[in-house]
């Protein structure tokens, strides 16, 4: 039953792909179900899970694909930036996927602040790994703004969870 | 729908000399909103009278939404049918101003209700300031189809709400908003149009992609929004009546947002993020042509234009935090009109042209507030865990915006509150609802 689901969830991730490699991500499909990796290539994906050095699951737990932001901040701490280092290692390593870097913001802010905010942040992530030596065309960046909170209690504790910018894999070749 | 509602004045004899709403400036039938409003007024407004029996359940109906248009406001006070002494049996009957003032109704509406053969409504009203035993402004009637009767009672509203206060009406208007389900990690998000007052609810896209802060054009039959259709935000217009839509500006640009028409409804001033980096850009609707307007290393956000079209005001964090500045409508460094302590975001300038509406955040709370353009005279109209995006009433007289209750739970709700701050009130909306904007007096 398990291994069913899987099949099912590839197919899905490389049809998505299939369109292009960021171009045309399909009304209702990955735009909006792929916040966190959720709906794209789930941590069910890779060809063998946690212990598999170059799966999505091990990327997801082993390396983290998300770094942190201090209130109203796209600067990268020290610890985002070791994260960062860990991902362009993995992804240098790993050149058939593709990342799509995502900037998410808190909810202490207005709509459309909060979107600018999420996309400084995405983009200070994707900066910072060219400058590690991942080419430019594998990655995009995409601002959600205050609209997908990971955590959803009202206080600093979920807050601090939720100023994030989240590298999200898929599998497509480099143009 | 241009075409729905004839309106033409009824020849009241009584009316002569009074048509003007300043005619009664110095009676008792004026309300001024500026000054504030302790004690509302009193008004009778007996159920219209059926001139056939067809009409009998509309002419009620009809009755009710023009008490609770104008009892909403805050500045009016119904007085109950059952208190009422005299009975209006006939539309053209002589007023019993005794009766009338004995139960301190200082306003009188009376009106008739007649369906045609062919399912047109007619509606007649009259105004009356009752202490001056004196008709106020000419009798009018409206003349519609029947799905339309909730306009003709908001236009009789609209008629008495204008003679008596001075200020422009508002009733018949529509507001565009975001209707939200779903749990809060996972918020399903479609565009919804509704009257202002709640009815009428009407979804305009579905809930597979995110959609923000919808804007009605100045004529009400596009709104433009950000969408994520395309799997990235973009900037969209949509048809009202074909529901069409189509996604506009620069491709090139990561993201594009935050889009408003202009007054004349041919331009679109919007933000773009090209490499983190979000600035404001003019898009030509005809020809499809963007043009930059500003360019700093800051984030410029949520413009607004003035109504003359000659300026913008905007959101920018050049300062450190979010503040408030206008630039001409050409681009530019603009200059800064907030002061205060806090952030400023989402201003929104009024259709009077005379104040600018902005979120605030200070001190861990959220504010709607309305300063002059000039920056002058802040004023703070609400306060809570998190109010943001105001959007005027077509006479610039009452703010609708967004608010948020806080925690797991939380979810957003529509409010209005009037510029004097008083009659915060929750609007009516089928589920929780986002981002409203209030479209243009319908004609």
């Amino acid at each position: 039953m398990k291994f069913q689901a899987i099949i099912i969830a590839s197919a899905l991730a490389l049809s998505g792909c299939a369109g292009g490699l960021f171009g045309d991500r399909g009304a209702g499909g990955m735009g909006d179900q792929g916040f966190d990796g959720s709906g794209g290539l789930g941590s069910t994906i890779g060809t063998g899970g946690l212990n598999d050095p170059s799966s999505v699951a091990f990327f997801q737990q082993n390396v983290g694909d998300r770094v942190l932001f201090a209130v109203d901040q796209s600067t990268l701490s020290p610890e985002a930036r070791s994260v960062l280092d860990a991902q362009a290692q993995w992804l240098i390593a790993n050149p058939g996927y593709t990342a799509l870097i995502e900037g998410h913001a808190d909810e202490q802010g207005t709509r459309e602040y909060n979107l600018a905010l999420g996309g400084r942040r995405a983009n200070a992530a994707r900066d910072y790994l060219v400058s590690r030596g991942v080419p430019a065309t594998r990655m995009r960046t995409i601002s959600y703004g205050k609209e997908r909170p990971i955590q959803v209690c009202s206080t600093e504790a979920c807050y601090s969870q939720n100023r994030r910018a989240v590298t999200v894999l898929a599998l497509g070749a480099t143009s | 729908m241009r075409q729905f509602l004839t309106a033409i004045w009824i020849a009241a004899v009584a009316a002569l000399g009074l048509a003007a709403p300043s005619a009664a400036q110095d009676g008792p039938l004026r309300i001024t909103i500026t000054d504030g409003v302790i004690e509302p007024l009193p008004f009778a407004v007996p159920t219209f009278v059926a001139r056939n029996a067809a009409a009998q359940d509309i002419a009620q109906d009809i009755t009710r939404v023009i008490a609770a248009d104008l009892s909403n406001t805050g500045l009016f006070r119904e007085i109950p049918q059952d208190a009422h002494i005299a009975r209006v049996s006939s539309f053209d009957s002589t007023v019993q101003w005794s009766d009338w003032k004995a139960i301190n109704a200082q306003a009188l509406i009376t009106g008739s209700v007649l369906v045609e053969g062919d399912g047109r409504i007619v509606v007649q009203f009259r105004l009356f300031d009752v202490f001056s035993e004196a008709q106020l402004g000419d009798g009018l009637q409206f003349v519609g189809t029947s799905d339309g009767w909730r306009r003709m009672a908001h236009k009789v509203a609209d008629a008495a709400y204008s003679r008596i206060t001075g200020e422009g009406p508002y009733f018949d208007s529509r507001v565009v908003f975001v209707s939200e389900t779903g749990p809060k990690n996972a918020r399903q998000k479609r565009l919804a149009i509704m009257d202002y007052d709640g009815a009428n609810v009407q979804y305009l896209t579905s809930s597979d992609s995110i959609v923000l802060a919808p804007r009605f054009s100045p004529d009400g039959r596009r709104i433009i929004y950000t969408g994520y259709e395309s799997g990235f935000p973009r900037v969209t217009v949509l048809d009202v009546a074909t529901l069409q839509r189509r996604t506009l500006g620069d491709l090139n640009t990561n993201m594009s947002f935050a889009p408003r028409f202009s007054p004349d409804g041919s331009r679109a001033v919007y933000s773009a993020e090209v490499a983190g980096n979000t600035d404001l850009y003019l898009l030509d609707l005809n020809t499809g042509a963007s043009t930059r307007l500003t360019s700093a290393p800051s984030i410029e956000t949520a413009p607004s234009f003035s109504p003359d079209g000659s300026r913008i005001v905007f959101e920018s964090d050049r300062s450190g935090a979010p503040q408030l500045y206008i630039m001409s409508a050409g681009g530019g460094e603009g200059n800064r009109i907030s002061f205060g302590e806090g952030r400023y975001g989402t201003p929104v300038w009024s259709p009077r042209g005379d104040q600018i509406a902005f979120t605030k955040q200070n001190a861990g709370r959220f504010h709607i507030g309305v300063m002059r353009i000039d920056g002058s005279e802040e004023r703070l109209l609400t306060g809570a865990f998190l109010d943001e995006g105001p959007t005027w009433a077509p006479n610039g007289r009452v703010v609708m915006f967004t608010r948020e209750s806080p925690g797991a739970q939380g979810a957003p709700a529509l409010y209005t509150v009037d510029v004097t701050g008083r009659n915060l009130q929750r609007a009516a909306t089928p589920a929780a609802a986002s981002d409203p904007n209030w479209g243009p007096l319908l004609d």
